[in-house]
Formats: structure tokens, C-alpha cells, sequence
């Protein structure tokens, strides 16, 4: 199995052709020109992962509360991410650090806040 | 005449703004007086909440938002004096700044040196000559972003976006997210200014289309916008009759470039630089006009607000050094854009140059395995070569100070050579 998939690390943007085997384990790729290339490769054609930010509506404030995942989550998750995002009340104040709800859909990743609300 | 006196004025508190003040601060000017507009600083960081920010300067990745809030604690650690919902009305010749605010209404402050650091603003609809109503529903791709992220508004359910900057790719996730479909991300250019990785991870993880060598050529809609059209461009970029696609939309984003806002220092007298908009600058940052100085996306467009930090602490050191002594005359050498290299700043630099400089410009189109040329005259006094040279990366020349020393012609020119 082949996927072709272009590099992220660098303004260069290596196309780079992914060789999996038929349960989806990583083979080998071609294309990359650094090893930052292989290793994002491998990660995201196995299990790739993304960091996700968000705002949160908090009551008492007109301005929501930004956040984002402690640690990247697995891809397949970002939609449900959110979902369990929507439901979560704030109470003031917030600082930036500070944790917003713990181990989201059992990720083992924290959402924490990424600024300070009075 | 002036209500007040400071020895460095800084207008702006986002990132190029504090960082200024920070450097001047650790070099001991006590009257330090910063000016922002918004009713809190961090500048346009508050509402880029996604993360990628400080991967240079802190070496982590963080948000918009935690990148900001670390120079504004630094800030008030060094108790720097910031005052918000302030707008200043004008600049000039002579650093006399006008500033209204609620709290402190109308005032005069003469300032021994001021720092321009008002960043930039998007480039409006009406500067792109797109034809169709003027309905509701089009905004600027910032202006949408402020709208959802620090207000907490979504401006629409269905979405195109015009352009593909990295402002335009990151709405198109955020619009994603908080349950809007976007349609289609429209690039005018055979490619994208923006980063690779927000294609992948803004456009091709939503499954949104990127029309490449395509445009907006037609807007509908009486109140709200109903839908727009999309055609192919030829390689002139005019539109291809028979290529047209409809899309049923009530919100069009526009992310079609950044300009330097400055109508504050047009009116200082400081001369700007047709190539970036931004202010002609010598290596201490100092424009045209003595004691006015220019740093971050107000004196030309950056990639990185890493690079804004580090442009911004060289703008501050420079100024506290200027409150201090009574420059002599300077002599200079001018920097000029050769083959495949655009913008370069600063433009001037002093003979005397007492640190090293960097040259920082947008290359003109795409160059592979290409050597960027620093030259005087004939003579070749740096090169560096790279896998990549494009216009979409800003790119940076380190001049040693001893090799400005030792020049001795009147300018220099740096240039793209294909290899």
C-alpha cells in the first residue's frame, strides 16, 4: 500500500511516497530529503496526531476562554474533542496553565487554558 | 505646548511594540510610555489562538495568546507603563504624539524617541477589484477570526474563502470546528502563500478544496450574500469564460495579503518604502526622520513573530541608545534589491555599524538549490545557499559588523542566483 503525502516540517514541501503494509505498519518512505521527513512519515501516516485550540463561551465574560490540548491527540479524535469541548462550563477567574478539564475522551491530554480571564 | 514628556513613546502593544519596550527598559531608560489602542496588549497574538507561535525564541510551540502573555509578564515586571484604549491621532516631525483616550482625553506627549509599532492590517475588499453587490456577509479573514475567537460570534454557516494566506487556511479550520462548512479556499496564484503544514492540517484534514489558478468573479446577494462564482484564471490571470462554479454562501473570507499600516508615520514625515510599504530604515531601525523608529509588521510584513520579537529588541536598544547620546553624522551604505530579491531592510546601514545586521527579505518567486549574494561592486562578501528560497518565507542575511567595516563602496546589492 502507497500514500503520498507532502512534508510539513519546511517551506520546502518534500512530496514523499509512503510504503505500508497491508495492516497499515510503516515499510518505508521515499521523497523525504532530511530525517525530519521520515520520522513526520512515519508518525503521520501510523498515527497521526494534531494539537487542538478552541474557545470556550464562559459565562460573565463577553470574551471566551481560548484553549488548547496539553499534547497532541489523535487525529480521528478532533471532532469528538470538541463535542466534549461544548459542553464544559468555566467559572471565573482563569489563568492561563490553568486546567480545564482532565484526560479529554481518556487521550491522556488536559485542556488548559491559554490566557488569563478575570 | 505638550502636556507631557517621556524619553521613549512606543504606539502599539502587540508583540513588536513590547518587546521594544523590554529592550529599552534592560537598557535603563526609566520614561518608557507605550500606547495601544485595544483595551488590552498582546496585539493580534489575543485572537490567534491556534499554536506554532515562539518555536525560535522560546524553542516550544505555544499560542498566540501565551506567546504575547510572556512579554506582557515581562513587561510588568519591569513595571513598563502601558496605556489602553488609547489612540494616537498623529505623529510628528518632531516626536509630538497626540493620544485621545476615555480615561485621559485629549494630550500632547513630547517623547526624546518614538517607536512605530502599529503592525499591519488586511488588505480590504475594495482594493481587489472583486465585482458584485456589496452585501453583507464579507469580511476580512482577521476580522472574522476576531469574531469568533475574542467575541465569540460565528459570521456565517457556509463559507468561501478568498486567498490562501496562512490567516485564510487557519479560518478555514476554525469555521470548520465550530460547525460551519466551508466550501472552497480560491488562490488567484498557480500556488499558496501559505505554510505547507497549515495546507495539510487546515485544508486536507477537513477535506476542503483548494482551487489553485482560480478567482472570485462574481458576489450575489441583495442584503446577505447568497452565493459567489468561481473561475478559472489563465496565466495572465484574467478569467477563463466557461470555467465558471457556483457555490451558495452566506459568508465570503478575503486573505489576500497584509499591508503596513502607516498613516501615522506618512504624517511624522517618514519615508516609506514602495517595495514594503513600510518605513526606509538604516540598521538601527531609525527612519527618515531622526528619533522616529519602525520595527514588526509596521515596517514590513513578517512570517514569524519570533522575527518581529528580535527586530523589535534591536528597535529598542537602538532607540534607548539614541535618547542617551547626541548621534554624530552618520555615514552610509545603501542596500539595494537585485535579481530575485524584494524589499530588503534595512535599506541603509552605518558605516560604523557597531553590531552585526540582518538583511531580511521576500524572495521574488520560487528558487531551488539556490545562493542568496550579498555584493559591493564586484566584489562578493557573503553567500548562502538553500534548498528553498521563496516568496512565501521571509529570508535573513547575517552581515558580520567587522565585514561592514571593511567596506568600501557606497551600497550594496543582494541578489538570487540560480545554481
Amino acid at each position: 500500500m502507497e500514500q503520498v503525502i507532502t512534508c510539513i516540517n519546511c517551506p520546502v514541501g518534500c512530496r514523499m511516497t509512503v510504503h505500508l503494509s497491508d495492516a497499515g505498519e510503516f515499510l518505508s518512505v521515499t521523497g523525504n530529503t532530511c530525517p525530519r521527513g521520515a520520522r513526520y512519515a512515519r508518525q503521520e501516516c501510523t498515527m497521526p496526531e494534531r494539537m487542538i485550540t478552541a474557545v470556550i463561551p464562559v459565562e460573565g465574560s463577553a470574551c471566551p476562554l481560548s484553549v488548547k490540548t496539553a499534547t497532541p491527540v489523535p487525529k480521528k479524535m478532533i471532532r469528538d474533542v470538541m463535542a466534549a469541548l461544548s459542553s464544559v462550563r468555566v467559572s471565573l477567574p482563569v489563568s492561563a496553565g490553568d486546567v480545564i478539564l482532565h484526560d479529554v475522551l481518556g487521550t491522556g491530554s488536559d485542556i488548559i487554558a491559554t490566557r488569563n480571564l478575570p | 505646548m505638550a502636556d507631557m514628556q517621556v524619553d521613549i513613546l512606543i504606539i502599539g502593544a502587540g508583540p513588536a511594540g513590547l518587546a521594544a519596550a523590554i529592550a529599552a527598559r534592560e537598557d535603563g531608560i526609566e520614561s518608557i510610555l507605550v500606547l495601544e489602542r485595544e483595551k488590552e496588549p498582546g496585539g493580534i497574538l489575543r485572537q490567534c489562538i491556534h499554536n506554532g507561535f515562539g518555536l525560535h525564541r522560546f524553542e516550544e510551540e505555544l499560542t498566540g495568546p501565551e506567546y504575547a502573555l510572556r512579554d506582557i509578564c515581562r513587561a510588568r515586571e519591569l513595571d513598563i507603563e502601558i496605556q489602553c484604549g488609547t489612540t494616537v491621532l498623529s505623529v510628528s516631525p518632531d516626536r509630538v504624539v497626540t493620544c485621545v483616550s476615555p480615561e485621559t482625553g485629549f494630550r500632547r506627549i513630547q517623547a526624546k524617541a518614538v517607536i512605530l509599532a502599529m503592525g499591519c492590517r488586511e488588505r480590504p475588499r475594495g482594493a481587489l477589484c472583486t465585482p458584485g453587490t456589496r452585501c453583507a456577509g464579507i469580511y476580512s479573514a482577521g476580522t472574522a477570526q476576531r469574531f469568533v475567537n475574542l467575541e465569540g460570534f460565528m459570521p456565517g454557516r457556509r463559507v468561501v474563502i478568498l486567498g490562501s494566506g496562512d490567516i485564510g487556511l487557519i479560518m478555514a479550520r476554525r469555521m470548520t470546528l465550530q460547525g460551519a462548512k466551508v466550501l472552497a479556499c480560491v488562490e488567484i496564484m498557480p500556488y499558496s502563500s501559505g505554510l505547507n503544514r497549515n495546507i495539510v492540517q487546515c485544508l486536507q484534514d477537513y477535506d476542503i478544496p483548494l482551487y489553485l489558478s482560480h478567482t472570485v468573479t462574481d458576489i450575489r446577494g441583495k442584503e446577505r450574500l447568497e452565493g459567489v462564482t468561481v473561475s478559472r484564471v489563465d496565466d495572465r490571470r484574467n478569467p477563463v469564460p466557461g470555467t465558471e462554479i457556483d457555490f451558495e454562501c452566506d459568508t465570503l473570507l478575503l486573505s489576500c495579503g497584509l499591508i503596513p499600516e502607516n498613516e501615522l508615520s506618512l504624517g511624522a514625515g517618514v519615508q516609506l518604502s514602495p517595495a514594503t510599504s513600510g518605513a526606509i530604515v538604516n540598521d538601527s531601525f531609525e527612519t527618515s526622520v531622526p528619533g522616529i523608529f519602525a520595527c514588526g509588521n509596521v515596517l514590513h510584513v513578517h512570517d514569524l513573530v519570533d522575527h518581529v520579537s528580535n527586530e523589535s529588541f534591536r528597535a529598542g536598544h537602538a532607540a534607548a541608545a539614541f535618547v542617551r547620546s547626541v548621534p554624530g553624522e552618520a555615514s552610509f551604505i545603501s542596500v539595494e534589491d537585485g535579481d530575485g530579491v524584494r524589499g530588503t531592510v534595512p535599506q541603509k546601514i552605518r558605516r560604523n555599524a557597531d553590531a552585526n545586521v540582518s538583511l531580511m527579505f521576500r524572495p521574488a518567486a520560487v528558487y531551488r538549490n539556490s545562493t542568496a549574494v550579498v555584493s559591493c561592486g564586484d566584489r562578493v562578501i557573503m553567500k548562502k545557499k538553500a534548498m528553498i528560497y521563496t516568496p512565501g518565507e521571509m529570508a535573513v542575511l547575517e552581515l558580520k559588523k567587522e565585514q561592514i567595516q571593511s567596506m568600501e563602496g557606497d551600497s550594496i546589492t543582494v541578489r538570487i542566483e540560480r545554481s
